[in-house]
């Protein structure tokens, strides 16, 4: 083997095209995955036990008063969907920011017991105290960092292993969701579909006021997350890697996990924890976009659509309306035993 | 081609929790050169060279870069001019042999900047000096240990640094490909004039491919020189606790060590050595 002093032409010009044709691959995805987005949105607001046309819902988007549309779509439709969408970005972009991070597609929000942190905080505030909406997002911050400290101090011990953190996470999970149960058998008013919301998460009857808290911190935590982007893809080299590489290692985790609880929080106070969405869509953005580049908006997107398609699907494809968490939870489970079978096959830490 | 910097430690004190590792270590790496650190095991070769590259505060005392404090630069910058390979660095799962050491990049991108031809430039660099730019679009994955080692030190070179640390470099090896990273970075130190500071386990690699050797024994600098100043039956004793034998090797003309253990010793002309019993009943 030999050092070439001078580079090869061929070889630039082979690494300019590779890295030109993953960007445009990545770009692509991107827009296809957007396009969807609209598309289920659309849809979402056209149909239902009434079908308006793509005309009349314009409208109504566009502000115009349209006799029934305009209750519909515009009172009962539009939050919804667009509860859909920003909740779903903010749980792909905040999943896939921890599964970056904690090098660990199980290290999600959801299954490491943030979510359903936040949740608790949230049902607690609602139904005990009939607290405010933004009273409730604050309590759900609170609980979802508070529990993101405690599952990170409890897996401390010289040092953070990502294994230790998932089980000890998965355990922490199972003791909130038991709290939310007994939370709701205590309500004065036992409401199943409350109680569905907190447990799994639910659109149903969902008004402006919930969307418009989880809208505003994605206005302003999707932007400060993108713009860690590059530190996050050193930090998949290893903390040593990444300080070599010039990251600043700390600050960088402190700023993410607090961005993305951030997330998890407000849209769970929306919206309960719509189950393993966080979970779901870093892996399959990953399969469509190839690895090595950013997954974190292609995530956000794929996590907008699956929330949008399983609300519709809930509502409409069986004779009972099933709240969304309960497909999105059908489609996670089997993923989640498929990777905990791959991983004890490769070598038995999970 | 580089213009020369000079890294030094003065009274550097290391540890983790209550131990101590590195004890008041004064210690100037010569710029330009290759210097191999070689000590036993745990006394503190590792924890030396993570905190070069303040990967690790010292206790007391200092690292300077140029005359200045490395633990007080901002990191980019220093991550421009010194960089490192660690033991055992993670490469992401699938990631391509090309984007891991476009990598290397991130202390010279901004935080909005794009990628450029500069990238590009440094990228084609690193993958053609490693010989691994027919591996550019494989999987790291997939690639034999040495082939991911020169892939490393790929990722390394493109962050084109003046300096470059390197903790173990050639563990996890066979011997030829122990030989040719240790080849590849004599060629980059000789094309570009990089200082090299790695850390070794074989003292005989050290001895062949350094040509300035610190010999660190707990924790404590026990002699630095070239390879010829510090390789001695003396050294070796000290800092290992080993007896050896220190021929000329025949190759090199450097030292070369040959370890005497308590087996396998040929009794040297008027040396008497112990016979165990079943050597004695043998006779």
């Amino acid at each position: 083997m030999s050092a070439h002093v001078v580079t090869r032409p061929s070889t630039v010009e082979a690494v300019a095209r590779g890295r030109v044709r993953r960007a445009s691959r990545r770009r692509l995805v991107v827009l296809a995955l957007a396009v969807l987005v609209v598309a289920g949105f659309v849809v979402s607001l056209m149909f239902g036990q009434t079908f308006y046309p793509f005309d009349d819902v314009l409208r109504v988007v566009f502000g115009e008063q349209v006799p029934g549309a305009s209750f519909t779509v515009g009172r009962l439709r539009l939050p919804r969907a667009v509860l859909a969408v920003v909740a779903g970005f903010s749980f792909g972009l905040a999943g896939v920011t921890f599964q970056t991070m904690l090098r660990n597609p199980l290290a999600s929000p959801d299954v490491i017991g943030i979510s359903s942190g936040a949740s608790a905080a949230a049902a607690i505030a609602i139904v005990s105290f009939s607290l405010g909406e933004t009273t409730v997002s604050a309590v759900a911050i609170a609980a979802g960092l508070g529990v993101a400290l405690l599952v990170y101090f409890l897996a401390f011990k010289d040092g953070v292993v990502g294994t230790r953190l998932i089980l000890i996470g998965i355990g922490i999970s199972a003791m909130l969701d038991s709290v939310i149960s007994y939370v709701m058998s205590q309500a004065a008013e036992w409401d199943f579909q409350e109680a569905m919301r907190w447990l799994t998460g639910s659109l149903n009857g969902t008004t402006w006021d919930q969307v418009v808290p989880a809208a505003l911190a994605l206005a302003v935590l999707a932007p400060l997350l993108l713009s860690q982007r590059r530190n996050l893809a050193a930090l998949q080299l290893g903390d040593d890697t990444a300080s070599a590489l010039g990251v600043r290692v700390e600050r960088t985790r402190v700023t993410v996990i607090v961005a993305a609880v951030g997330l998890i929080a407000f849209a769970t106070a929306a919206c309960g924890p719509i189950a393993f969405v966080a979970f779901l869509s870093g892996p399959i953005a990953a399969r469509i976009v190839g690895p090595g580049t950013s997954l974190l908006v292609p995530a956000g997107l794929v996590g907008s659509l699956l929330v949008l398609v399983a609300d519709f699907t809930g509502q409409y494809a069986f004779g009972t309306r099933y709240p969304v968490g309960v497909v999105t939870g059908v489609l996670g489970a089997p993923y989640l035993i498929h990777l905990i079978i791959r991983t004890n096959r490769a070598g038995g830490s999970l | 081609m580089t213009t020369s910097h000079s890294l030094a430690a003065e009274r550097l004190t290391l540890g983790y929790g209550d131990r101590t590792v590195v004890d008041s270590l004064d210690l100037v790496v010569p710029p330009g050169r290759v210097t191999a650190v070689v000590g036993a095991n745990a006394c503190g070769k590792s924890t030396l060279l993570r905190s070069m590259s303040r990967l690790l505060a010292p206790r007391e005392g200092r690292v300077v870069l140029d005359g200045k404090e490395v633990h007080r630069l901002p990191a980019k910058e220093l991550a421009r001019t010194l960089g490192l390979l660690p033991q055992s660095p993670v490469a992401p799962e699938g990631i391509t042999v090309a984007d891991l050491v476009g990598r290397g990049r991130h202390p010279h991108q901004g935080l909005f900047a794009r990628w450029n031809e500069k990238d590009d430039e440094a990228v084609a660099a690193a993958l053609d000096a490693t010989d691994t730019a027919a591996l550019a679009d494989r999987s790291v994955d997939e690639l034999s240990g040495g082939q991911r080692q020169r892939v490393w030190i790929a990722m390394a070179l493109a962050q084109q640094t003046d300096l470059l640390l390197l903790d173990e470099p050639t563990t996890y090896l066979d011997a030829s490909h122990q030989v040719e990273v240790l080849d590849l970075l004599t060629d980059l130190n000789r094309a570009r004039g990089t200082t090299i500071v790695m850390v070794l386990h074989d003292l005989n690699l050290a001895a062949r491919y350094a040509d300035h050797i610190v010999a660190l024994a707990q924790g404590r600098l026990h002699a630095a020189g070239t390879p010829q100043e510090v390789l001695t039956e003396d050294t070796v004793r000290t800092v290992f606790g080993l007896e050896s034998h220190i021929i000329e090797d025949p190759v090199s003309g450097r030292p070369l060590m040959l370890p005497i253990g308590r087996h396998h010793v040929r009794p040297r002309a008027g040396a008497t050595t112990a016979r165990t019993p079943a050597e004695e009943a043998h006779r």
